[in-house]
């Protein structure tokens, strides 16, 4: 892995500078994207990110890697199939391999409330580009062999959506070819700086107060995981946001022949399988807010029971690895992006689980905004307004678990 | 299990077994009943530390219980038990 980052991928390093035009809090997929849009789309590259540990170290690197648009309000159909479609072409446009899979995913139901759902799914997902159809069992099965339709007698595959688009990629890649585009274009990234406080004039946010000494910015961007009700209240924000837990764990190999992802809101869980051949799980939230990163072996034992009621050759496999990330969770489960109504500071955040594939999306529209001073319409409808406004998108495309 | 919850007529029990329930906090600062309203709706405090939070034992005695927990540890730092 250090090879991979020291040989291949070109990360250059600076001295802190104590004034940058864009101030960007937090290094993951989305800080870098949008750093990595500012200089390479409107030439901005007097641009430093801020990360406290390392790059890619929290939610970017802990997610499940999916890739995907079918969502159930068209305005998050719409947001999230420009995140596909830039990632479809992200290898050819930084010329780094991210491990990009194009692979389908199965969205399944089990309940004739489930097929309705299912269907509505495929109907928005058409009518606003994203490419996804209602499959019958039959089709199920063709696509997936692997799947027991039974649902070992329990939970019967009924039917499902077919994302054709659905894909995964390599997560710590996507950081790092961003974060090598950025700084080949002459951004800086200083990892292990916390940013400790806000630099205020009025009302309006001016810089950064970091544990390396201050540093002011013509504008500021959190694009923090995890901890960004504590950045929002420096800029004197309250914040619509609870931080939940979430869990994923890998298998030992299998054999590679699992080339889908695998869905199911019913049973809240969903696999894939990742490139070393590990077969990778995830399912809902942890119920408790909280920022601790301790895994329990309450979601190994009871999503592995879900999963074997449609996956029996899963039986066979050993857990090989289990971790934690923490979400923001929005009230309505979609993610809030823009202005804040504070001068200065900008925000990105309500990623919950649904964030590593609205990365390029979300750093090219949150670059624009910047640059611009105006709120591209891709992303006005996810405004943090919207809540006083009564204007939430309540996204049960969403609320599935990844 | 990560988690367990002091429940006063059960004893130490998963999560799992109950539903959060949060306790909210509108500031002092917003007076307009409206605002307070929509804060109390929507805003979260979403401390980095210890919250009061109470807790309902669906698969227990069906009660309500208070706790304090530190939400960087998931310590339960006072319980009404």
């Amino acid at each position: 892995m250090n090879e991979f980052i020291e040989k291949k991928v070109e990360l250059r390093w600076h001295e802190p500078k104590r004034s940058y035009d864009v101030v960007i809090i937090g290094g993951g997929g989305h800080g870098l994207a949008t750093a990595y849009y500012l200089a390479t789309r409107h030439g901005i590259t007097n641009v430093a990110v801020i990360e406290r540990s390392y790059i890619g170290g929290g939610n970017s690197g802990r997610n499940t890697t999916v890739i995907r648009s079918n969502y159930g309000v068209p305005e998050a159909v719409r947001f999230y199939q420009r995140s596909v479609e830039l990632y479809q072409t992200l290898e050819q446009e930084t010329d780094r391999w991210v491990m990009h899979k194009q692979k389908g995913l199965l969205w399944l139901a089990h309940t004739e409330a489930g097929l309705r759902a299912e269907r509505a799914r495929a109907e928005v997902n058409q009518a606003f580009g994203a490419k996804t159809y209602f499959v019958g069992p039959d089709e199920v099965k063709k696509i997936c062999p692997h799947i027991d339709l039974s649902g070992a007698g329990v939970w019967p595959v009924l039917g499902g959506s077919y994302h054709v688009e659905g894909a995964t990629a390599r997560h710590d890649r996507v950081v790092w070819a961003f974060a090598e585009g950025a700084m080949r274009r002459g951004v800086h990234v200083h990892q292990r700086t916390a940013v400790t406080g806000l630099l205020k004039e009025g009302d309006r946010v001016v810089g950064v107060q970091t544990d390396q000494g201050p540093i002011s910015a013509g504008a500021v961007v959190s694009a923090v995981g995890g901890h960004v009700t504590t950045l929002g209240a420096m800029a004197g924000l309250r914040l619509p946001i609870r931080t939940h837990p979430l869990q994923a764990y890998v298998t030992n190999h299998y054999d590679l022949s699992f080339d889908q992802i695998v869905a199911s809101t019913a049973l809240l869980f969903y696999v894939s399988q990742t490139a070393r051949g590990e077969i990778l799980l995830g399912a809902e939230i942890d119920r408790q807010p909280s920022y601790s990163y301790r895994s329990d072996h309450h979601l190994i034992q009871s999503c592995s029971h879900r999963a074997i009621t449609l996956f029996p050759f899963l039986r066979n496999l050993r857990v090989l690895r289990q971790w934690t990330g923490v979400c923001d969770m929005s009230p309505d489960y979609s993610p809030i992006m823009g202005k804040t109504g504070v001068e200065g500071f900008y925000i990105t955040t309500g990623w919950g689980t649904w964030g590593f594939k609205a990365i390029p999306a979300g750093g090219e529209q949150m670059a624009q905004l910047i640059a611009t001073g105006e709120t591209p319409e891709l992303i006005a409808p996810f405004s943090l307004d919207r809540f006083a406004q009564d204007r939430t998108l309540a996204d049960r495309g969403s609320a599935g678990t990844h | 299990m990560s988690l367990l919850i002091p429940c006063p007529h059960c004893g130490l029990r998963p999560v799992t077994e109950f539903i959060y329930g949060e306790v909210p906090e509108v500031p002092d600062t917003i007076t307009d009943p409206d605002a307070r309203d929509f804060d109390r709706s929507f805003m979260r405090k979403n401390p980095e530390g210890v919250q009061v939070e109470r807790w309902f034992h669906t698969f227990g005695c069906r009660r309500w219980v208070t706790i304090h927990r530190d939400t960087r540890t998931d310590e339960v730092v006072s319980d009404s038990a």
